[in-house]
Formats: C-alpha cells, structure tokens, sequence
C-alpha cells in the first residue's frame, strides 16, 4: 500500500486531486501499475474522496483502461475495413499462432496478449497495429514475424526499431492549410491588430462553418458562447478522431499543432475564454510529447500563457486532456462529460455547450481543422478565404483518402470538388464505391461519383475509403456493423440493442443463412435507429448499411435462402452435450431438418 | 331462405414450451371478455382444451416460454407449420427469460450435478427415450422459427393480450400503448 501510495503522490499533485481529472489520474495510474487493481481502485478512491464505484464506472466504458493485469507487450490490431482489405485478418492470424495465443486471451506467461480495437487512424499506412499505444504502421508478414521475435525475447518497446513506428503525413494535394509555411504567431498578431470583435467580423464574413461534420457557423458559435453568461468559459479541441476511415487531424496534430493551438487562442481572445483543452484520443497518445513540446516553445515565445504577444488582459493556456478509447467521445457532449471525469455518455441537448458545456459553463467545442482554418482566416482576411470554395461552403476541406487507390493520404482542395475528380488524383481507376464520412456516412456509387464535396451537397468530416469494383460490399457492412455494436456506449436502447441485432442478422446473411425476414427486418430497425437514438452514434449507424442495403441489393439478395426461415446455427449439435451425458443415439434423440 | 352462414370463426392455439404458465395465466385475465373471443374464435391446441395437437388451419398460434430441449422443438415447429400467425408471447419466447439464466453454464456440468446424488456418489443421468434431451443453451423462438409478431411483458397483461388480439383480428397493426408494455 506505501509503494501505491508513493506513486500516487505525484499523480494526484499534478491533477491537484480534483475528481473531475479522475479518467487522466487513472490512465497515468495505469501507466505505473500496468492496470487498476483492487489496491489501486482503492487508494485512488480515498485519496480522492469518491466512491469507488465511480473508478469502476470508468473502467467498463474505456477500453483502455483495464481492471484485470494485461500483458507486458498489449497488442491491438486495426480493425477498419480498409485495414481488413490491406491482409490485417491474415496478419493477425499469423502472430496468433506463432505465439501459440488465442485472440483477447493474455498468454500464459502473462506476456502478451492480441485483439483486434477500432480503426486507428492509420488507413492510409494500414493494415495496423497498437502495441502498448504505440502504432506500427505498413504491417507484412515479415514484420510480424519481427515484432513476434522482439516480443519473445521481451526487447523492451524503446529498443524496437523506429522504423516500426514511423507515420507518414503522406500530404498529397496541399491548399491553404496543409501548404501554408509555419510562422509562428503570425495568426494571433494578425488577430490582435484587428481586436476581438474586428477578428470576429472576418470569422463571420469567411462564412467558416464546423469541419467535425455537422457544419455549424464558427462565428456564430464563437460569439454565442461569448455572450452566454457565466464566470468562466472554455474552449475545447476535438481531436478524438474516432471515425473509421479519417487520419486529416493526426496529421494536423502532428506537423501543424502551432496554428491549431493559434486557433484554440483566437477562440478565447473572441470568447474571453482563459483556458482551452484539447481532448486528444487515446490511439494518439505518442503525439503527446510533441504537442506538448509545442505548448511549451508557445508559452516561452508569449502565443500562449499570460498576455500573449503582449496584449493586456490575453490570458489563456491550454491543457491536454487524453481520451481512453471510446469512439462515441466525438460526440461533443460526451466529450464534455469524460473531460469532466466521467464515462463518456452524450448529454440531452439543448442546453447546448455554448451556454452548459464543461463544468456548466460556456464552451466552445470545435474539430481541429476549424480551428486551424480559423488561425488561417486570421493570416488571409475573410473576405479572401470566402472566394475559396462554393458559396455555401467555403475555404478548402481536407480528405483522409484510403483504400483501393494508388495514392492514399490527404488531399486538401476547396470545397465543391467532385468525388470523380477525388478518385482521378488519387489513382482509383475501378471504383464500385466509396465510402464518404466514414461507417456513419454515405457510400456512394458511380453514378454519383458527379456529387460534389460541399455541405449542400455530400457534406463529409473527411473520410474518403475507396472500394474496388471486386470488394464485396458485405464485408464492409459487417465491419461497420460490428464497430457500432462495439462503441454504442448503452445509454439508450434503441443504439444498445439495436445495433447488436443488426451485427447478428448481417453476420447470419454473409453465412448464407437469411431469409427475406432478415433483409426486411434490417431495413425496419434502420428506421428505427434513425428515428429513437439519444445522440448521433445510433442515428447514424446505419446510414451506409441502408445505402448499400438499396445499392448493393443483389450482393445481399444473393446470399438469402429461398425458404422463409432458417436457424443461424445446427441445431441438432445443440443436442450433443445432452446426447453424451445421457448416453443416447436414438432417433428422438436427434433433431432433423425442419419441413 | 337461406339463412347467412355464420362467419368461419378464428382458430387460436397457444402452447408453453419453457414458461410458466404465467402468460397464460394472463390470457384468462381478459376475464369476461375471454365470452367475447369465444363468439368470434375458437381453441385449437392449447393448455386450455387439452388438444395434443395443432390441426392445419390455425390462425393465430401464441407461444409462451423458451426453447429449452428437443420437444420444445417440434411443438414450436408444428406451431410453425399451422398457424397462419405465430406471435411470441412474454420475455421467455422473445428473449429466453428466466430458463436462459443457465445460459452462462455448459449444460454437461448442469446435469452432472443435478443428477449426482445417487447414494454411490456416481452421476446417473437418465436415458429415456420418452425424455427430450435438453439443448445446449436456452433459445428465444425467433432464432429457430420465423416469428410474426412479439408481445413483451413477464408476463404481459390481459389487457395487452386483448388488445393485441383485437388488433390482429380486426386487421389493424398491433400496438400497445406504452402503460400496456410500462411494468415499473
């Protein structure tokens, strides 16, 4: 218990034992202790003052955080689809067996141990890996027989060669964002010479609207929260870049943080805020040290801290908050509440949080890119970054483009792009789909390749997973549906069980084992989804299912029976136990074919 | 004169597989009203007419209780086979219920121990052919039939069923009004 409490010590001093910093105080617990054991629970409990069921809720609904001891080396495959069409299944097969290992069961030596974990934003360097946190990238056979070797002669992470781990920013198509040259401080300057309120105008004469999807006005969100009352207000960065399929932030977040943290500036130097976060998701913890290496060259250069750049009364610093593997934080309630120390469950809305976010105050959430668009408005003036893109969505929109193309990374172009041009650039020559905004997007088909990149049009987040005309599409439906029975969060029926049933009924159709009721039934629970969710993880997790559903029908027609039923599993097996025990073969003894 | 012919009347059956005769119960809930169904409907296979089995022809066939062995099978099967509608009836056929809570349990380890009290100490398990052997795990009625329609509660009240019935035979989709499906 000394030993637990000595480790403790500096922990809870850093996050000054204030409960709501209790997800960050157990994942640097964890980092110590390798898990929350029952000793940890306890004394994180009382040094906190909480009950300890409060560790246990956060324990269950992050993936990682663990309450039973995992091995020395935690391997996590990729589990997007795109990783799956680069070999990932076959891969992970491999290691399995030459480690002698089931897969989620930690070996006997208490080593390691293998499972798959959602999409990890490497799609266009897949299939890959986690180990410890630690991505490895462009995974081969080779490779794995590799990581297998270091991992059997228990080679510590640091000495592993750091080929394993280089990620490529692979910046295909630059544009405003992704070409423009570091000089730092400049959007901030630029933005105090133009006061709080000149800076806003040029945010609303840009006419820059929100990147994370949903595309609501900036300026609009910016001076609602500026004007809502409340002693104190924040602003918060999602960068929990969960949807399968979209690497643009990691990729801002690893060459482009300096004008991301700019743009989390101008936002308190609109609202009056004082403190920003970023929430930053758990795959994503090796870009911590750098982004905090920057924050630190930011505070001595006087961008971030007390009047920054020498303006009185400018005081705002940022902290970085790590999310623990749970998709449904992207939601920005959610998201909210797990910075707030809790599981990440999404908030009725309204109140929305630019009037009730964190702790009850104002709060601005934005996706990374907007607020690096806002850092680059700051440079280019609004009314020059408006003649960018379509009049309805301006400036550029940055494609996390993966899958069956010669060239897969980002691509930055003005909106209004259409996917036609997308796929020519990038090198796809025999699409038959692609799918836009991820497994809660739309998968469009070529007679639609025409559609345009805008928010009046096929409006995205960014992902961009391009299928071949030989991909079968059930593949990619299964995949989905399983991510979204993993990550629904289970506050609300409808997503909790829907989504598994959904899962249950395309993995019985891809066996050969539906019937029309299958088909019929899965179109009924995607209005249901739709219709009854709590927040947008269940009303969206059907929304490619239902389009491939309507444009794939043959590849899914194909694999119905023609009888009206039929059981997913044999029923006469489900005898066999019973017909051991009992020591009988008879004839009632079995069960036949149904007639 | 011919006088009309009465209108053919609904033939209902209902069978317990694993249950408890709760829903059932709940059926003669409907009380007086049970003298307006049997003016429009008449009872085929059922714990209430001691009928052994489904005649072909059965409009509306409510099951109660979960698959739990081989003779829940073929009731289910037959059910399946004669009735016009089969309507899952209570949390046992639509879920599995109370009978699936030995789901987290192999089914070879259940016997072994229910039947190891011999006063030998050795495990006995009985081989009767007249006994239908228990499946593996507990099923709900949808995973080995097609179902037509669901009726949740444990068990649903007499009201629900009447309504549900109503409903059905009228030729309105069934609906139940949230008080008829709110248990807390």
């Amino acid at each position: 218990m000394i030993a637990i409490e000595s480790a403790l010590d500096p922990i809870l001093g850093r996050h000054r034992r204030d409960p709501t910093a209790l997800l960050q105080i157990l994942r640097d617990t964890q980092e110590i202790f390798g898990w929350i054991s029952p000793e940890v629970r306890a004394a994180v409990a009382s040094a906190l003052e909480i009950a300890p069921t409060r560790i246990d809720s956060l324990t269950r609904f992050y993936a990682h955080l663990y309450d039973a001891p995992r091995g020395k080396y935690r391997i996590l495959f990729s589990d997007n689809i795109t990783d799956r069409m680069a070999g990932s299944v076959a891969l992970m097969e491999l290691m399995l067996k030459k480690l002698k290992l089931e897969r989620g069961k930690l070996s006997a030596d208490g080593l390691v141990s293998v499972d798959f974990t959602s999409c990890t934003g490497m799609c266009d360097q897949g299939p890959a890996l986690l180990v410890n946190n630690l991505p490895a990238t462009r995974l081969t056979a080779w490779r794995i027989d590799e990581i297998c070797g270091l991992i059997r002669a228990r080679t510590p992470l640091d000495q592993w060669p750091e080929e394993f781990f280089r990620v490529e920013d692979h910046i295909r198509r630059a544009d405003l964002l992704l070409g423009a040259a570091e000089r730092p401080g400049e959007a901030i300057r630029a933005a105090l010479a133009l006061g709080a309120q000149g800076f806003l105008d040029e945010l609303k004469k840009s006419n820059l609207r929100g990147r994370g999807g949903a595309g609501f006005p900036t300026a609009l969100k910016w001076r609602s929260c500026r004007d809502a009352p409340g002693e104190r207000r924040f602003v918060v960065c999602n960068a929990d870049e969960g949807e399968p399929g979209t690497f643009k932030d990691r990729v801002l977040l690893q060459s482009f943080s300096q004008s991301l943290f700019e743009g989390m500036a101008l936002a308190g130097l609109v609202t009056g805020a004082q403190k920003g976060f970023l929430y930053l998701r758990g795959e994503y913890s090796y870009l911590r040290a750098p982004l905090e290496a920057t924050l630190q060259k930011m505070r001595r250069e006087s961008l971030l801290g007390r009047n920054i750049a020498g303006a009185k009364n400018f005081d705002f610093d940022i902290e970085i908050h790590m999310g623990a593997g749970a998709y449904v934080c992207g939601e920005e309630t959610a998201l909210i509440e797990s910075l707030e120390g809790k599981p990440g469950r999404p908030r009725i809305r309204p109140p929305f949080p630019v009037t009730h976010g964190y702790l009850g105050f104002p709060t601005v959430v934005n996706n990374v890119e907007t607020l690096c668009n806002a850092a680059a408005i700051a440079v280019v003036g609004g009314d020059a970054y408006a003649r960018r893109g379509t009049t309805r969505s301006t400036g550029t929109k940055i494609l996390s483009v993966s899958g069956d193309c010669e060239r897969p990374g980002l691509y930055e172009y003005p909106f209004g792009v259409t996917v036609a041009q997308v796929l020519e650039d990038c090198g796809a020559p025999d699409v038959g789909a692609v799918q836009i905004g991820g497994a809660a997007g739309n998968c469009l088909i070529p007679e639609e390749f025409g559609r345009r990149i805008a928010f009046e049009d096929q409006p995205t987040a960014g992902a961009f997973m391009v299928f071949a005309n030989r991909r079968d599409p059930i593949e990619a439906a299964r995949n989905f549906a399983h991510f979204f029975a993993h990550e629904s969060c289970g506050f609300c029926t409808p997503c909790r069980v829907g989504t598994s049933l959904v899962a249950g009924m395309i993995d019985k159709i891809a066996a050969g084992h539906g019937a029309q009721y299958e088909f019929l039934d899965l179109k009924r629970l995607h209005d249901i989804l739709r219709a009854s969710s709590h927040c947008g993880l269940g009303q969206a997790a059907m929304l490619a299912l239902g389009d491939m559903m309507q444009k794939f029908k043959p590849a899914f027609e194909r694999r119905l029976i023609t009888k009206d039923f039929e059981p997913d599993f044999d029923l006469d097996a489900a005898l066999a136990r019973a017909r051991e025990l009992a020591g009988r073969d008879d004839a009632a003894a079995h069960l036949g074919e149904d007639i | 004169m011919n006088a009309p012919s009465a209108p053919r009347k609904i033939r209902i059956a209902t069978a317990t597989l694993g249950g408890c005769f709760g829903c059932h119960m709940s059926l003669l809930d409907i009380d007086e009203r049970l003298l307006a169904l049997v003016e429009i409907a008449e009872f085929d296979r059922s714990p209430l007419t001691d009928i052994k089995h489904c005649g072909p022809g059965v409009d509306i066939g409510l099951i109660e209780g979960a698959l739990c062995n081989a003779e829940n099978v073929h009731v289910l099967r037959e059910f399946r086979a004669n009735c016009k509608f089969l309507v899952a009836v209570g949390a046992c056929a639509i879920n599995g219920g109370l009978p699936a809570q030995r789901n987290r349990f192999d089914v070879g380890d259940i016997l072994k121990k229910v039947y190891s009290d011999a006063p030998d100490g050795r495990s006995r398990v009985p081989n009767d052919p007249e006994l239908p052997l228990l499946l593996d795990k507990v099923y709900p009625i949808h995973d080995v039939v097609r179902v037509d329609y669901f009726i949740p509660g444990c068990p649903p009240s007499g009201d629900a069923l009447w309504k549900f019935l109503t409903d059905l035979i009228g030729g309105r989709t069934p609906r139940l009004d949230y008080p008829q499906f709110h248990f807390d």
